[in-house]
């Protein structure tokens, strides 16, 4: 951790005010402070935001919730409206990390989260995301918990986020506020694909202040589940994530979500493969087709091509499950 | 039949607390946060070290610039090899106890680099924060050169080591015609196995605190399984007076191994503390756990040969493993294959390869940890082709001797670990086929395995001061790791003096307490038990002799043998009226206090003529989800046989926690070596996977009865390491049970089933 | 890339100067001048003395760092302590009355659900912050919700039979009951 000033903002206005290079804004703090001792990030000022008013949870005009960038991801796991509404997003955020770490970060945050790749993490080894220009260690590397969608030959590191999986499914809404002004952000517009600037994970710019993320009113609460596969029970980052919401009219599909944890440098999603589901019936052979739909394009490293047989086969169970489950179940 | 010893003032009352499930005489201090680690003791004024570890696995440093460091204000001092003060000279000055053949790693020697981490630089500065900012600071450039840290591309240039570390002997000379009997036999198992290179990874990171005293003498607070060991490391590389150093660690935040040897931080530590003369802490980083010792990375075959009825007709297992250029690292791996079933015709054979590796380290087991499960899934596979249950296998070609050596067991209760662990688990009531059972999506499998581990004995001493009060203070330089070290001899003591446990204080983690040797092996409760045991028998005498001599004693002229020590009072056996407290004799004879100190030593002779082990049945239900491939270890009976348990509460915990680490090594635990850059890229505890708490079921442990009177004056064996072998071999034979997949490399991550499941 | 020379490299930035930092510790006022940087698992142990708060990875993937923030559990070694300025932190020395264990002091023990005891603090003050959320009922809810609390030595099936016994004797405060 290197030298930095600190200092509180007392309002969004006075933490977007103070935003300059090199200033990052700090909530929860797992995940900066966690870089910045290894000394992967290296800002020269913290503005603590953590204390500002933007911690609840409220109901929206078009019957959604808003989600305050603050609320902690434990109280946005536990809130009754958010269990009952949208019990993927529960489920997806109670699949992160540990309880402790639920109880500091913040939903803001978590959207922000740096990959957990290696490379990235170690400064002794290449990384374009951490130094552009310097190469990429895990292609050719270690790559076992790598992309296997989306990826450049510039990076093939994968976003870790548990609870971005199901907001991407649920198609919330990021609401921002920056230098110049007010913006709503569609999720799937947040974060975006390595390219040739792996260095850049989302769309915001310097100085955005993540306000709140909003939840339209489709919760698919009744048939959906988040679905988390890894190396051991708990506290441990995806191989593979489903985040799978269905709408359905008997046994017919009548309106289908799917996103992908763990496997591109975003959650992963493709209209085409809910098309490939919606007015067919939910049977695991169409479950199947649309997950390969989805993984069309997948392709492995030397590590990690047992992903693509994984997620297709964990794409499946997901359905399958939402597609059973009968009633909003608390996770 | 060897003549033993008797032994007089031991177990001579049934309700002493040899046996009993004392809790942990530590365990307020342990969780009220008043149990004090290597990096909790202070001094005002005490520095601040932070090291800085190699970007690259080989090569030399061509340039250091530590001007931008140096220039903070705060930073003291920046140690490089170019400004190291001249230390010894002879590789005999830098090796410890536990230092296998060869040169010993010397940090900030030269500018060589000889694997990645290594320790290249010590930033020292006023407080923690600034000196990680300094070392941050640390310019270094390097010239690269070509590196080898690839097993299996290295596997060909492997040489036979000869006995290059202490505990290990190379395996014996084949016997038979291993290689005719096997192509002679009619059923055959011949396979690879591969178990990845594992890190220790104790919770609390390696860690020393020297507080530089007005007087010029040192106490150094190291984390380590060895505190003598540490200080004749100190004072012979700084030579320094050996009254000039203590070193302390009567708390250590688990260690498996990796305390066993002096590592880099406590030399770190006392470089800067001797040249700059002030206290100093350097502490490692998580990441810099992965920069010494580990578990070695190893490729094993095993070749099996059998006749139809299940009798062992041939038996081959060979393993190579990784070293360091420095050093030959050995843990043998293959022996226990000969020792543990009765086969005429075997083969075992154990090589090193050499790797741009540090050199790796005893971890729990080390060897029988990685041996045996090749060895027990080779079995299993065995009793798959011969349509033969696992367990009947095992019981047909049960070793009543040791096969290596002809010697008799000195005990060997395996048979009732096969019965009480089966009857336990259930076992009867598997179903024979591969997928036979299954709850849902979940495939259902049963397995099992044998483990075997060496019971042994080193050398130690115990010094016993019993006040006139009635208290006993006993010491030996030993260590607790977790173990129970204090709680057992406390017990041991008590029960020869017959003194409640709250009488009685142990002292350990100190190296001006009576020599004993580094924790390790399984070994401290037969070691320092026995010197311990020893030196409160000599107590027990002097009491006796001032009891005879008292004034109207009611114990005049009693014979040794028929008193027995209880509730604090010597009493004699056949007339229980007759007694006298403790308190009494040493008033009444004007002691003040009883001092005394022994030294035990292992029964040679015994040792000579027989196998000393203890051994294990390991029971697993695993329940795979049929589609993922994900594997949950849903329960675990250890049946364990290690003579007597001195304290069945702690030793069940031991057994437990072995279980657990058989849960990582089985299915999680993997240190991934990227061999271009010749590093371990998983370093921290977010990637290198050990067990969670969701991950472990209820283990249910039972100890057989073995009685022991060879072993040692204790009949006890040790539990630190039984418990782990094994493990892994029942969860990849109870995967196979529940699915069909074979899998024979370590450890069985979720793609290695799903490839098998397709 | 190749290395800047060292005169072209700026100058770093000196160390951050001290902050009056104020934290409410075990029922204690105590106020601190502290550099940012300083994370409260530092500011404890460093500063306060309060050693029995552990660092066994400092960076939340271990868990031997939990605290009680305000009544909830976290990782003291990714917060800093000028963040946390104004709250009470609760930690394993606050946990005992005077010479009387907590329930689950009292359960660690009796259960030995501990053996090198390095974890043990922060296992102690997680189990604590668990029981007040009140989300754990069962016994596998218990191995969930304690999955960030590492044990190298494997005392899990212990540290869970002792918090289920603890749990019978403490009740979940009010607004963390579900």
């Amino acid at each position: 951790m290197r030298s930095f000033t600190y200092s509180r903002a007392g309002s969004a206005a006075e933490a977007v005010g103070r935003a300059a290079a090199g200033t990052a804004f700090v909530a929860g703090g797992t995940n900066l402070l966690d870089l910045m001792k290894a000394d992967v990030l290296r800002p020269e000022g913290l503005v603590d935001i953590s204390r500002l008013p933007l911690d609840r949870i409220e109901e929206t005009a078009e019957g959604g919730l808003r989600l305050g960038a603050l609320a902690r991801n434990a109280d946005t796991a536990y809130d009754e409206r958010v269990q009952t509404r949208y019990p993927m997003l529960s489920k997806a955020i109670l699949a992160g990390a540990s309880a402790q770490l639920r109880n500091m970060a913040t939903n803001g945050g978590n959207l922000l989260q740096r990959t957990r790749c290696y490379y990235f993490y170690d400064t002794a080894t290449p990384c374009n995301k951490r130094q552009p220009g310097s190469g990429c260690g895990a292609i050719g590397g270690v790559n076992r918990i790598h992309a296997i969608l989306g990826a450049s030959d510039q990076c093939i590191a994968v976003h870790p986020s548990d609870l971005c999986v199901a907001l991407a499914a649920l198609e919330a809404v990021v609401r921002v506020t920056g230098p110049d002004g007010e913006r709503s952000i569609p999720f799937a517009e947040l974060h975006r694909l390595p390219g040739d600037r792996p260095e850049i994970d989302t769309v915001l710019r310097p100085g955005d202040l993540v306000t709140a993320i909003d939840l339209p009113a489709r919760g698919f609460a009744e048939h959906s589940t988040y679905l988390k596969i890894r190396d051991r029970a708990s506290y441990a980052f995806a191989l593979v994530s489903v985040a799978a919401g269905l709408e359905m009219d008997g046994d017919t599909v009548r309106d289908a979500r799917l996103a992908l944890g763990g496997v591109a440098h975003k959650p992963w999603r493709d209209p085409e493969a809910e098309a490939a589901l919606i007015g067919k019936p939910a049977t695991p052979d169409r479950f199947r087709a649309a997950a390969r739909v989805l993984l069309r394009d997948a392709k492995g490293h030397e590590h990690n091509s047992f992903k693509i047989e994984l997620a297709e086969r964990a794409i499946v169970r997901a359905l399958t499950e939402a597609a059973e489950r009968k009633g909003a179940s608390r996770p | 039949m060897i003549a033993i010893p008797s032994i007089p003032g031991f177990l001579t009352e049934p309700n002493g607390p040899i046996g009993k499930p004392v809790s942990r005489v530590d365990g307020r201090k342990k969780v009220t946060g008043n149990a004090h680690y290597a990096a909790e003791f202070t001094l005002p004024d005490l520095a601040h070290g932070c090291i800085v570890s190699s970007a690259i696995a080989r090569g030399r440093i061509t340039r250091i610039d530590t001007a931008a460091a140096l220039a903070l204000p705060g930073v003291i001092h920046v140690f490089t090899h170019e400004n190291r003060p001249s230390l010894a000279w002879f590789d005999r000055k830098w090796k410890d106890d536990d230092a296998p053949k060869g040169a010993p790693f010397r940090p900030l020697y030269d500018a060589e680099i000889h694997h990645a981490l290594q320790p290249v630089a010590l930033v020292v500065a006023d407080s923690f924060e600034l000196a990680r900012y300094a070392a941050r600071l640390v310019h270094i450039e390097y010239e690269a050169a070509p590196h080898q840290t690839d097993l299996r591309a290295n596997r060909a240039n492997s040489f036979t080591p000869g006995k290059d570390k202490g505990g290990f002997q190379p395996p014996p000379k084949p016997r038979g015609d291993p290689e005719q009997a096997f192509l002679a036999s009619p059923v055959r198992v011949d396979a690879e196995f591969t178990q990845a290179a594992e890190y220790h990874n104790p919770m609390e990171m390696h860690a020393t605190t020297v507080l530089h005293h007005d007087d010029g003498t040192l106490t150094v607070h190291d984390k380590t399984q060895g505190v003598q060991n540490c200080h004749t490391y100190i004072c012979n590389v700084f030579g320094l007076a050996k009254s000039a150093v203590r070193v302390m660690s009567p708390f250590v935040g688990g260690a498996f191994g990796s305390g066993l040897r002096p590592q880099h931080q406590l030399f770190m530590a006392m470089l800067a503390a001797t040249q700059l003369k002030r206290s100093i802490r350097v502490e490692l980083s998580r990441p810099q756990m992965f920069s010494f010792g580990h578990r070695p990375e190893t490729i094993q075959r095993v070749a099996l040969g059998a006749d139809r009825d299940g009798t062992l007709r041939a038996l081959i297992h060979e393993a190579v493993q990784e070293s360091s250029r420095n050093e030959n690292y050995v843990e043998i791996v293959v022996n226990w294959s000969g020792q543990q079933y009765a086969c005429d015709n075997v083969r075992l054979d154990y090589t090193l390869s050499r790797l741009d590796v540090h050199t790796p380290l005893d971890q729990r087991a080390p060897g029988a940890a990685t041996g045996v499960p090749a060895l027990e899934i080779a079995m299993d596979e065995l009793a798959c082709k011969l349509g033969m249950d696992p367990l009947d296998l095992r019981l047909k070609n049960y070793a009543e001797t040791d096969p290596n050596t002809g010697n008799p067991f000195s005990s060997k209760e395996l048979r009732a670990c096969f019965r009480h662990g089966a009857e336990r688990f259930g076992w009867a009531k598997r179903s024979p086929a591969p997928r036979s059972m299954r709850d849902g999506r979940e495939l259902i499998g049963w397995g099992m395995a044998a483990g075997v581990w060496d019971a042994m004995q080193g050398q130690a001493a115990a010094k016993a001061v019993l006040g006139v009060d009635g208290k006993l203070v006993v010491s030996s330089a030993t260590a607790d790791i977790g173990t129970g070290t204090y709680t057992v001899m406390t017990q041991i003591a008590a029960d020869v003096l017959g003194l409640p446990i709250e009488e009685v204080t142990f002292c350990l983690g100190d190296s001006s307490l009576p020599a004993a040797p580094v924790e390790g092996g399984s070994w401290t409760v037969s070691t320092v038990g026995s010197a311990v045991k020893a030196v409160c028998d000599r107590v027990r005498s002097q009491l006796i002799a001032l009891a005879g001599k008292l004034e109207n004693s009611p114990l005049k002229g009693v014979a040794e043998e028929d008193m027995v020590f209880a509730d604090s009072h010597l009493i004699v056996r056949n007339d229980r009226s007759r007694r006298l407290s403790i308190t009494e004799v040493m008033r009444g004879s004007g002691t003040l206090s009883i001092e005394e100190e022994a030294r035990a030593l292992p029964y040679l002779l015994a040792r000579a003529r027989h196998t000393f082990a203890t051994h294990s049945a390991v029971f697993v239900e695993v329940r795979v989800d049929e589609d993922l491939g994900t594997v949950r270890v849903a329960r675990v009976v250890s049946a364990i046989a290690a003579g007597r348990i001195i304290n069945p509460k702690t030793a069940r915990s031991q057994i437990q926690g072995a279980v657990v680490w058989g849960i990582g090594m089985g299915l999680e635990e993997e240190a991934f070596t990227d061999h271009r850059l010749g590093r371990v890229m998983n370093h921290d505890y977010a990637e290198y996977h050990v067990p969670v708490n969701a991950d472990v079921p209820e283990i249910d442990v039972l100890f057989v009865e073995e009685h022991d009177d060879m072993v040692n004056a204790l009949g006890a064996k040790g539990v630190g390491e039984i418990g782990i072998v094994g493990v892994p071999a029942a969860i990849a034979n109870a995967i196979h049970h529940a699915t069909g997949v074979r899998v024979r490399d370590f450890p069985i991550t979720l793609d290695k089933v799903l490839a098998g499941l397709r | 890339m190749a290395p800047l020379k060292a005169s072209l490299r700026p100058a770093p930035a000196p160390p951050p100067a001290p902050i009056p930092v104020t934290l409410n510790v075990n029922g204690v006022e105590r106020t601190l001048h502290l550099a940012p940087w300083t994370t409260l698992l530092d500011a404890l142990r460093l500063h306060l003395d309060l050693t029995g708060t552990k660092k066994g990875c400092d960076h939340g993937q271990c868990g031997a760092c939990t605290v009680l923030v305000d009544g909830r559990r976290i990782n003291s070694c990714l917060t800093l302590a000028a963040m946390q300025d104004g709250r009470k932190v609760t930690t394993i020395e606050g946990l005992t009355t005077g010479d009387a264990l907590h329930p689950l002091q009292e359960a660690f023990i009796e259960h030995d659900a501990f053996q090198c005891g390095y974890c043990t603090p922060g296992q102690i003050c997680s189990a604590a912050g668990l029981i007040a959320e009140g989300k754990a009922t069962t016994d596998d809810e218990i191995r969930e919700l304690m999955s960030g609390n590492l044990c190298r030595c494997g005392a899990y099936p212990n540290i869970v039979a002792a918090i289920r016994q603890a749990m019978a004797t403490v009740a979940p405060k009010a607004e963390g009951a579900p």
